[in-house]
């Protein structure tokens, strides 16, 4: 991981997550077709990108004029796999059954 | 844009040549590649195939373009399943550069249709190898033995 704490910090807010969700479901965006998935001012939106970019969960490229921004998912896989995977997964799995089984009981 | 592109980036804690070396070491790729070869002479036309342990090739195609040990562009063809194998050529650019006492390795993955299936299968793959590539070249351990977690018997 680049900076664990830039890590968390960048999926600390909430509009930043939408960033990442909006890529998810459609990767390599400009600034400006971002913009129009967010109620908010394109400064805010850069500044979002720009802590998204440097916790290396946004990547960018160069497609002549334009700069496109792509999901990268490799630090969430780091975060995962320090984070989740050593921490006793059957017990967590098991809690996770329980809980889906009771929230929907017809599910 | 008929597209689907993928784009990883790691930093890793060493230098462009020995990463150069780790990308295009068959016998090193196995180790964190999840028993994968990836096979070539590496120069400009070369066949490119990767290659699991029972010598099956899995994908195949040639080198494109090659920096050493900068840049390798892959043309990258599926061949063990047939609904990825009917998609056709997908193209893969490895780029290295140096950034303080790290080397950023972006690997971009393209291919000229949307909604591929190549393209979603080889997103699942792609950070656990990166992930596992870094964890040895830095600490010369592997984060994951497998791809997929077997499940603990309990």
């Amino acid at each position: 991981m680049k900076d664990p704490n830039l890590l968390f910090k960048a999926l600390a807010d909430p509009s930043r997550r939408k960033l990442l969700d909006v890529l998810y479901a459609h990767d390599g965006q400009t600034l400006g077709e971002l913009c129009t998935h967010l109620d908010m001012t394109r400064q805010a939106v850069t500044q979002h990108l720009g802590l998204l970019e440097a916790a290396n969960l946004v990547a960018t490229q160069w497609r002549g004029r334009e700069k496109l921004h792509f999901l990268n998912p490799v630090p969430l896989q780091q975060l995962y796999e320090r984070w989740i995977a050593k921490f006793e997964k059957p017990r967590l799995n098991a809690l996770s059954a329980l809980k889906r089984k009771l929230e929907n009981p017809d599910g | 844009m008929a597209k689907s592109t993928y784009v990883y980036v790691i930093y890793i804690r060493t230098t462009p040549e020995k990463l150069w070396a780790a990308l295009t070491d068959a016998e090193f790729t196995q180790r964190y590649w999840f028993g994968m070869r990836s096979e070539s002479a590496w120069k400009a036309g070369s066949p490119w195939k990767l290659v699991d342990g029972k010598g099956e090739v899995w994908d195949a195609g040639e080198v494109m373009e090659v920096d050493p040990p900068r840049r390798v562009v892959l043309r990258w063809h599926h061949q063990n399943k047939p609904e990825l194998k009917a998609e056709g050529d997908s193209f893969c650019t490895m780029q290295l550069e140096p950034e303080e006492a790290a080397v950023k390795l972006t690997i971009t993955h393209t291919i000229d249709r949307e909604h591929s299936k190549v393209i979603e299968a080889v997103s699942g793959g792609w950070p656990k190898v990166l992930s596992n590539l870094k964890s040895l070249l830095e600490n010369g351990a592997l984060a994951l033995d497998e791809p997929y977690h077997a499940k603990r018997a309990s």
